[in-house]
């Protein structure tokens, strides 16, 4: 089983962005590392300087970098965006909405949990069309997942499995909003979340998370204890969405868990260690509200973790 | 002139749509292969064959919205509805999945196709895949461009567009939402259900009527304000920014006043949603724009008034048609 690290959603200082990435390769036990500005094509300037190091210092720690294309692409310049990714050489695309695929023109790919990829018909479609990992969306049950990893075994599929989920995609920045600007003179104001802004209800209880256009949950997605449901229903990477914590610490959880090293209570007792006063969700997976934590079926999804061994 | 495409839940919506002045009507089957899978609308196979009928005597076209994500191991229902739509002689089918697509356009390849606002195509690169993998022939355009990203669209596309012009408004990208499903469990894009009734409890308190979805409070309401529905997007929430409709007001789109720029745009066809609402609904704002597009040939001035008893929390929005919505 593979282990994967999805873009950084939010709006982090550049020099920062780059030192994560940097300790990524240097530290985090994971495969493939998917790199770009998805959610804001505002943001994307900030980081376009940095992108080239990044790559290559992943790179030469042997991880496999993907650039991930924009999430809503509406305006010309995001168009342009989008065609210039799908035009590089030496690193697979992302593809995070089908604008892209056309410019893409059946070359090798990857595809986000952004695209709408419910069943194995479509997933059987896209993968005719160069799609070599589908990473899927985050709310299809296990049944679903299980069901098209099995109809394209020549592809990789991979669930997200780490991070606050994403949910939605608007073109008005709720960042702005709230701050009583207009997007196009936004001032940038999400970089204040590095790790979103909390939406409560009216009776304060925690519900979700604004990072601009995009609206993720509060609750981080923990899937270590179905692992080994995943792994026997033939998906062959997890997805960890960075967060404001230690992501090494994060990886390497996973890495252990997978590993046969740490059972998936002892791994979720360091998860939420290394990302304390977030509560953990697998609800999706469960065909239950995305919110819900099923602890009890993570038992038992552990028991066929430990007999698989390795994963 | 644009054509006014209406809705319907019910066979009795589809003739008053009709007796309204409809050039088509927009329905679904009463299953979950449409995005307004609700108790008791929606159609079965024998209402649709003799609505489509009734239809096309008045000069009316009927289009067929399987516009959900087949869950998979079950794509054959979705394939079922659009065989039976076809010889059902359905004018058109709006599609949302890539998969249902695919099916549509090699099983019957004749068959007109439509891309359902629900497959977010938000850009001419995104449409022309549709058009050139499966003949789209017209793409329903996400609710989330201004006017002049309409009209760049058209300009650029071999589609013909449809807009929005009436009713409730997704404040996320359609298609691409799962708040519902998050607080929930039922999605748009599975069960064809956005923030669903059997989720939905109000209680009395001291302060007044609360509303909730799922177990999360989406609004609370003073005993002098009408309680509306608990629309994920449309609640009163907090943050240490602030609290209030922190998405959207509980408002509904109405482009009437933006028909001319529509037109000049290039726009093929003007959408009402609803398919969820009664007659009298489906009467009235049909009515209304029929006669708003007359003015707008003819040159004169529309009431743009009157319109107001049908939208949500009797206010409107032109939504991002506006650039500044955003």
């Amino acid at each position: 089983m593979q282990l994967s690290l999805g873009p950084v959603l939010y709006n982090w200082a550049p020099e920062r962005w780059r030192d994560f990435y940097f300790r990524i390769a240097d530290e985090a036990p994971v495969d493939v590392v998917s790199v770009g500005e998805i959610v804001c094509s505002k943001r994307s300037p900030f980081f376009a300087d940095h992108i080239p190091a990044v790559v290559e210092r992943l790179q030469s720690a042997g991880k496999q970098v993907l650039l991930g294309s924009l999430i809503l692409v509406s305006l010309r310049r995001e168009r342009r965006q989008t065609e210039e990714l799908a035009a590089a050489e030496g690193v697979l695309v992302e593809v995070n909405d089908l604008t892209c695929l056309r410019a893409l023109a059946g070359r090798p790919h990857a595809i986000g949990p952004f695209v709408n990829i419910y069943n194995e018909a479509s997933a059987a479609f896209h993968a005719a069309r160069g799609a070599r990992r589908i990473c899927l969306p985050p709310e299809l049950p296990l049944t679903s997942v299980a069901a098209i990893a099995k109809a394209i075994p020549d592809v990789t599929t991979e669930v997200f499995a780490f991070g606050r989920v994403p949910l939605a995609i608007s073109a008005r920045c709720y960042h702005a909003r709230l701050h009583k600007l207009a997007k196009d003179n936004c001032r940038f104001v999400c970089e204040k979340d590095p790790d979103g802004l909390l939406l409560k209800t009216l009776e304060q209880q925690d519900f979700l998370t604004i990072n601009g256009v995009q609206t993720l949950s509060h609750t981080c997605a923990n899937l270590l204890g179905e692992a080994g449901l995943l792994h026997e229903s033939s998906v062959g990477s997890l997805r960890l969405s960075p967060q404001d914590c230690d992501m090494v610490v994060v990886a390497r959880t996973f890495r252990d868990v997978l590993d046969g090293r740490e059972d998936a209570d002892g791994g979720s007792r360091r998860l939420a260690a290394a990302y304390p006063s977030v509560p953990f969700a697998n609800g999706f997976l469960w065909a239950e509200p995305g919110h819900v934590y099923r602890q009890a079926r993570s038992g038992e999804a552990q028991g066929s973790a430990a007999q698989t061994g390795s994963l | 002139m644009m054509e006014l495409i209406c809705p319907a839940g019910t066979p009795a919506a589809l003739k008053s749509a009709i007796d309204a002045g409809a050039d088509a009507i927009y329905c679904g089957f009463n299953d979950e292969t449409n995005a307004r899978n609700f108790p008791g609308l929606n159609f079965s196979r024998d209402e649709l064959r003799k609505g489509i009928a009734l239809a096309h005597g008045r000069g009316a076209r009927v289009l067929v919205a399987i516009n959900t994500f087949p869950r998979a191991s079950a794509v054959d229902i979705w394939h079922r509805a659009v065989d039976d739509a076809v010889n059902a002689g359905a004018d058109a089918l709006i599609l949302a999945d890539i998969g249902v697509m695919d099916y549509a356009a090699r099983r019957h390849p004749n068959q007109r196709l439509h891309v359902s606002v629900q497959a977010a195509a938000a850009n001419p690169d995104a449409i022309a895949f549709y058009a050139e993998n499966f003949g789209a022939r017209r793409v329903v355009l996400p609710r989330v461009l201004s006017v002049p990203e309409i009209a760049e669209i058209t300009r650029e596309s071999a589609c013909e567009t449809e807009v929005f012009v009436f009713g409730g408004l997704c404040v996320m990208a359609e298609g691409r939402c799962s708040l519902s499903s998050y607080a929930t469990g039922k999605s748009p894009n599975m069960q064809g259900v956005c923030s669903p009734p059997s989720h939905v409890v109000y209680e009395q308190t001291a302060e007044g009527t609360k509303s909730s979805l799922g177990g999360f409070t989406i609004n609370r309401f003073a005993a002098s304000e009408p309680a509306g529905y608990p629309t994920l997007c449309k609640g009163r929430f907090s943050t240490a920014q602030g609290a209030g409709y922190i998405f959207e007001d509980p408002v509904s789109l109405d482009a009437t006043t933006l028909l001319r720029g529509l037109r000049d745009a290039g726009v093929t066809a003007l959408k009402i949603e609803g398919r969820q609402r009664g007659r009298a609904y489906v009467e009235s704002v049909v009515r209304h724009f029929r006669h708003a597009l007359a003015a707008l040939e003819s040159g004169s001035e529309t009431d743009i008034a009157s319109l107001k008893p049908f939208t949500e929390g009797q206010a409107s929005t032109l939504g991002a048609y506006r650039k500044a919505w955003r």
